[in-house]
């Protein structure tokens, strides 16, 4: 990674904001960084309009529009409004003014061009440092236009990983499950769309109730359970072909599905009667395994992302708890003990934090604690806030918030590790259940 | 779809038992006057002078005497009634998180069934179906409405007679 050294030491004090934010404890914050509140302040960065040949308008219009946004969204840049901009840039190749971006306190500079080459879209852009005066990150891409959105995607990932140091997230997609019609015959379709909410489409069309829609690690398919038959069941889809197959023949309803972090296995429980138990299948040669046998709700099961344990839900005290068991099923430990309810476990793809509901005092909030229970931290709290689901860098959860009543509904929201940075994603109709895919690239 | 047809049912018969809502028990002089329409053995005899759903307390599945009452008198009604099929549709209040919810009703549905089955109906002739907190038939944001969407709601599925 080229990085020069002034920008290394403003990345190292960003970093380690963030790192004092989470409780770990890295070297002093730096000027740049305005601690008050805990809050995390912005960069400024400045993302000249990029530069467009014939036929590339409408790409160049996108792109800085796609890259302005995901990196304003993300909490930790500031994009700075173009009619501030003293310099225009005119040429992609000669290196710009600085003084002039450091006049608008611009700490980054974007410039960018894009043009058509022989039917396809060829786009460039730099990542510029304002202090130091130095190119910091480069890159082109040649795609085809139907593909703009990605492009601007891959270019903010680029740019929010130069200067925070951390993967970003950009170029992701969201599955969910879309609401329509009255509350008491809600009709749920799955749908996808990426993780800025353009281009939703539906892969149901309506006539089955379909619940808990969730990624595998290649992005490519999604486990979900479904009213389909008589029975209801876990499915598998292929997002691309939108071929459906069962996950197993049992007895009773199976459902609250995941994929383990090597895709080979659906992690999902079987009702029993009264109870509901946790069991692994293995998608290759269908083989079933128990994982819990207790006579309780049992439910909401996710993996460590190394594989090795499993996070998951259970009654079997008297109200619902987070507990965390060996993949093999042993060693199964209570890890909640707040004042509450604690549901729907989530494994950070780092390892480092276990996401929840929590119901207490006739609220609904997401938050945070280690795999060891400790170091709880609400980050969102309501009326019905529900079901987490994490960003692929760890950094950012989405949840929906329901609003009670007739005219009431589902919707989506992300917020901040820190619990700061909090917004709404607007879709068409209301919106539940949603889960983030893995890095498209 | 088959359950879609059920929710239509349940609809109608959500518009009858109104009338009687007024009180939680059924009042008998209400109850007269729609005796007369319900052919004995149909599905709206079954609605109207048995009751097809009882309700739980907050987070239960426990069978409270009222519940007791109500599907005993289903039991009674099913032996008379040899023929009809039924699936017992558990449902959960919108106030908990989605699996477990789905879990919970799995719970009501099978106390229901269970009781049904120790009155002596064959359990061949009951199914059931959680459908968790997504199918609520009252919408508005208050224990009112919760109350009545934490229920058990036993559907004929075949052999009843036409009304």
């Amino acid at each position: 990674m080229r990085l020069h050294k002034d920008t290394r030491m403003r990345a190292l004090a960003f970093l380690a904001l963030l790192a004092l934010l989470f409780g770990l404890r890295g070297a002093a914050a730096q000027t740049e960084i305005d601690l008050t509140g805990g809050r995390i302040t912005p960069l400024p960065i400045a993302i000249a309009p990029f530069l467009v040949g014939d036929g590339a308008e409408e790409g160049g219009a996108t792109m800085t529009a796609v890259i302005t946004n995901d990196l304003g969204r993300s909490g930790y840049f500031n994009p700075l409004p173009p009619d501030s901009f003293i310099e225009q840039v005119t040429d992609f190749s000669r290196e710009p003014r600085f003084a002039s971006w450091r006049q608008i306190q611009a700490k980054a500079l974007v410039t960018g061009q894009v043009f058509m080459d022989g039917g396809k879209l060829r786009a460039e852009f730099r990542l510029w440092d304002v202090n130091t005066q130095q190119q910091i990150a480069a890159q082109q891409f040649t795609t085809s236009p139907k593909n703009m959105r990605r492009i601007g995607h891959l270019i903010a990932d680029i740019i929010y990983k130069q200067l925070t140091g951390i993967d970003g997230y950009f170029d992701t997609r969201v599955v969910f499950v879309e609401e329509s019609g009255p509350k008491d015959n809600r009709v749920k379709k799955l749908a996808i769309m990426d993780q800025d909410g353009f281009n939703p489409r539906a892969l149901t069309d309506g006539r089955d109730l379909v619940l808990t829609p969730r990624f595998s690690p290649n992005a490519q398919e999604i486990t979900y359970m479904s009213f389909a038959g008589a029975t209801p069941r876990v499915y598998l889809m292929n997002i691309d072909t939108k071929q459906r197959e069962i996950v197993g023949e049992f007895p009773n309803m199976s459902f609250s599905p995941r994929f383990s972090p090597d895709g080979q296995k659906v992690i999902m429980s079987l009702q029993d009667g009264g109870n509901s138990n946790i069991y692994e299948l293995d998608l290759r040669s269908r083989g079933i395994r128990q994982l819990t046998n207790v006579p309780s709700i049992n439910t909401g099961p996710s993996y460590s992302p190394d594989g090795s344990q499993v996070v998951f839900e259970s009654d079997r005290g008297g109200t619902q708890q987070i507990y965390v068991m060996s993949v093999d099923g042993s060693g199964q430990t209570r890890i909640s003990f707040g004042d509450g309810r604690y549901s729907t476990p989530v494994w950070s793809p780092d390892g480092k934090y276990i996401a929840f509901t929590k119901q207490a005092r006739g609220q609904f909030a997401i938050g945070v604690m280690k795999p060891d229970g400790s170091g709880e931290r609400i980050l969102t709290e309501g009326f019905h806030n529900e079901g987490p689901t994490w960003a692929p860098n760890g950094r950012v959860l989405m949840f929906f918030r329901e609003s009670g009543g007739e005219s009431g509904g589902p919707q989506l929201y992300s917020v901040d590790i820190t619990g700061y940075n909090e917004q709404q994603l607007l879709t068409p109709q209301f919106a539940s259940d949603p889960a983030w895919s893995p890095k498209l690239n | 779809m088959k359950t879609s047809v059920h929710f239509k049912i349940a609809a109608a018969f959500c518009c009858v038992l109104a009338l009687t809502a007024c009180s939680k028990k059924n009042t008998p002089d209400l109850e007269a006057t729609t005796v007369g329409q319900a052919a004995p053995g149909s599905e709206k005899d079954f609605a109207v002078n048995v009751g097809d759903r009882i309700y739980f307390a907050e987070d239960q599945s426990t069978l409270a005497p009222e519940a007791q009452e109500t599907l005993r008198k289903q039991a009674a009604w099913l032996s008379q009634y040899s023929d009809v099929t039924v699936q017992i549709e558990g449902h959960a209040d919108e106030r908990g998180t989605r699996e477990y919810n789905i879990s919970l009703s799995a719970r009501r549905a099978t106390a229901a069934r269970e009781f049904l089955i120790a009155q002596g109906i064959d359990g061949t002739r009951i199914s059931s179906i959680a459908y968790g907190k997504e199918r609520p038939v009252a919408q508005c944001d208050a224990e009112q409405c919760w109350s009545q969407n934490r229920r058990a709601v036993t559907v004929i599925t075949g052999g009843a007679k036409t009304s």
